[in-house]
């Protein structure tokens, strides 16, 4: 981890570190509206992550997150700024589990999509979906899955994809407040096993501190980068540690909220 | 224990209730003094399948095999038609007026018009029945293969899947359920279109299907005749449904468990 010394609450969109992995400059993105219009997603992004960091992208709803990793993972283009990046995967808000295939063939989705057959897919994701805690769910069919229990599927999914840049979109936004703080320490202990560069998109604000290396916040519509944290703190983070308490302020203040104000 | 009992009763249930409308037929005929060229009564329709047995035997499996066959080309057509119409917006242009436009064709003028082209043989008799049946078979799996959820595709892209494989993979599974519903609608019209592909095309064979010989029955004031051999179509129809419906469970199992219903 490159230890950066700065103001944890940075005003103005971050240089990009020579070591990044991860380097977005000045991109912009709009949309046509139906009626003729243009409508601003993103305006003048700049955002760098280095190679095994995880980066925190935090806003309001609507202020472009999920435009921002379509870009990362090459499904839209900027209209100006340019992006440098590995090769990335997807992980989309919903888990888009396929229901007619049970949860290890899901998990190795990738593998099949890479021409491995079935059984070979299987075998090579068998021992990472133990270790990420779905032993005795290989046969069972998403619907029968609990919530927090699909999303670990979709994310081993993501995970087999073998890419280097995982791009999470808001991966537990759905899930009830226990089981979203139980998928947060799993997340966490699950990357300390298995490093990769993650780009995480979450409006959740605690969830960003307690896991991200670096979190980005936007502005609503159109996404200006309004501030950027480090989070150099101890790993596992605990919730009620005065130090994350303080992030978590110094965040919402820049988006005008919470006791900041 | 409690599902076995379910099951009976769910078995039984239409038994019962054709049981019930078969009594109140012989009743009625009975009472009200019918006269069975007119209306035979069931034991009468029963008592004519019975000794009619070989010729209605005969004809059913001439009846069989053109729905059988017909279905067959049908759901070829139907659901190549319906991958183009969901690959090509082109396609989806060209094709999907006509589709429609022919339904609208009066399928029992065709039928003669047909044989003009083709003669007498099974071929345009399969023609007739195939445009009786394709048109529920293009719209469901049309509809089903647009059912995928919007984010899929994208998801399966950054997963480095071709086309072929998005649709492998997720929109030809999600599309199944869906499909076999069409299927379902066509091969319960399948039987009537075999019956207007029989009475609208001549035929120079010995035994040219039920359609056929109800035709000529009810001509011929054999009545009873030309029950028994509806009440052969009406058992074919409903057998070929449930098969449908159990291969259904097998094929897509994923679709009754979570619609709940399953039969």
């Amino acid at each position: 981890m490159p230890a950066e010394l700065q103001a944890p609450l940075q005003p103005q969109a971050q240089r990009a570190a020579p070591a990044a992995e991860l380097v977005v400059e000045d991109v912009s993105r709009s949309y046509r509206t139906a009626r003729g219009g243009q409508v601003a997603a993103l305006e003048g992004i700049s955002l760098h992550a280095a190679h095994g960091e995880l980066l925190a992208v935090v806003g309001p709803s609507g202020c472009g997150k999920s435009t921002l990793l379509e870009l990362l993972c090459g499904l839209q283009s900027p209209d100006s700024g340019s992006i440098s990046c590995p090769p990335a995967v997807l992980m989309p808000q919903r888990d888009l589990l396929l229901a007619w295939l049970n949860a290890l063939d899901n998990a190795a989705l990738a593998l099949r999509i890479a021409g491995l057959s079935r059984r070979q897919a299987r075998a090579r994701a068998a021992m990472l979906f133990v270790e990420l805690g779905l032993d005795g769910f290989q046969d069972a069919r998403p619907h029968e899955l609990s919530g927090g229990m699909r999303q670990r599927v979709a994310f081993l999914r993501t995970l087999l994809a073998g890419k280097p840049l995982l791009c999470l979109d808001e991966p537990f936004g759905a899930l009830d407040a226990i089981t979203r703080c139980e998928m947060q320490d799993w997340l966490a202990q699950t990357l300390t096993h298995e490093p990769r560069t993650v780009v995480l998109v979450t409006h959740d604000v605690e969830e960003a501190i307690l896991l991200a290396d670096r979190v980005a916040v936007l502005s609503p519509r159109p996404g200006r980068v309004i501030a950027q944290l480090e989070v150099e703190l101890e790993r596992p983070r605990v919730r009620t540690d005065l130090d994350v308490i303080a992030l978590r302020e110094r965040a919402l203040a820049a988006l005008g909220v919470g006791a900041g104000r | 224990m409690s599902a076995r009992i379910l099951w009976v009763r769910g078995g039984l249930a239409p038994i019962v209730l054709a049981a019930a409308l078969l009594g109140a037929w012989e009743l009625y005929v009975d009472l009200a003094g019918v006269e069975s060229d007119l209306l035979p009564a069931p034991h009468a329709v029963a008592s004519a399948l019975w000794s009619n047995g070989g010729l209605v035997w005969r004809n059913f499996t001439v009846t069989a095999e053109q729905v059988v066959l017909g279905l067959a080309l049908a759901l070829a057509c139907g659901f190549a038609l319906a991958v183009a119409i969901h690959l090509s917006p082109l396609l989806r242009r060209a094709i999907y007026p006509l589709a429609v436009g022919s339904q609208a064709v009066p399928i029992p003028v065709i039928g003669v018009l047909l044989v003009f082209w083709w003669g007498f043989g099974l071929f345009p008799k399969l023609v007739v029945i195939a445009l009786i049946c394709f048109f529920p078979v293009v719209v469901t799996t049309v509809d089903g293969l647009a059912s995928v959820d919007p984010e899929q595709p994208k998801l399966l892209h950054t997963l480095d899947a071709s086309r072929w494989q998005t649709f492998r993979f997720a929109e030809l599974p999600a599309a199944l359920p869906a499909a076999l519903s069409g299927v379902r609608i066509a091969l319960a019209v399948g039987v009537i279109g075999a019956f207007i592909a029989e009475t609208s095309t001549p035929s120079t064979e010995a035994y040219s299907g039920l359609g056929h010989e109800i035709i000529t029955d009810a001509g011929g004031f054999q009545t009873a005749r030309a029950y028994a051999a509806t009440a052969v179509l009406f058992v074919f129809a409903v057998t070929c449904f449930y098969a449908l419906a159990l291969a259904e469970r097998r094929l897509a199992p994923w679709s009754s468990q979570s619609r709940g219903d399953t039969r």
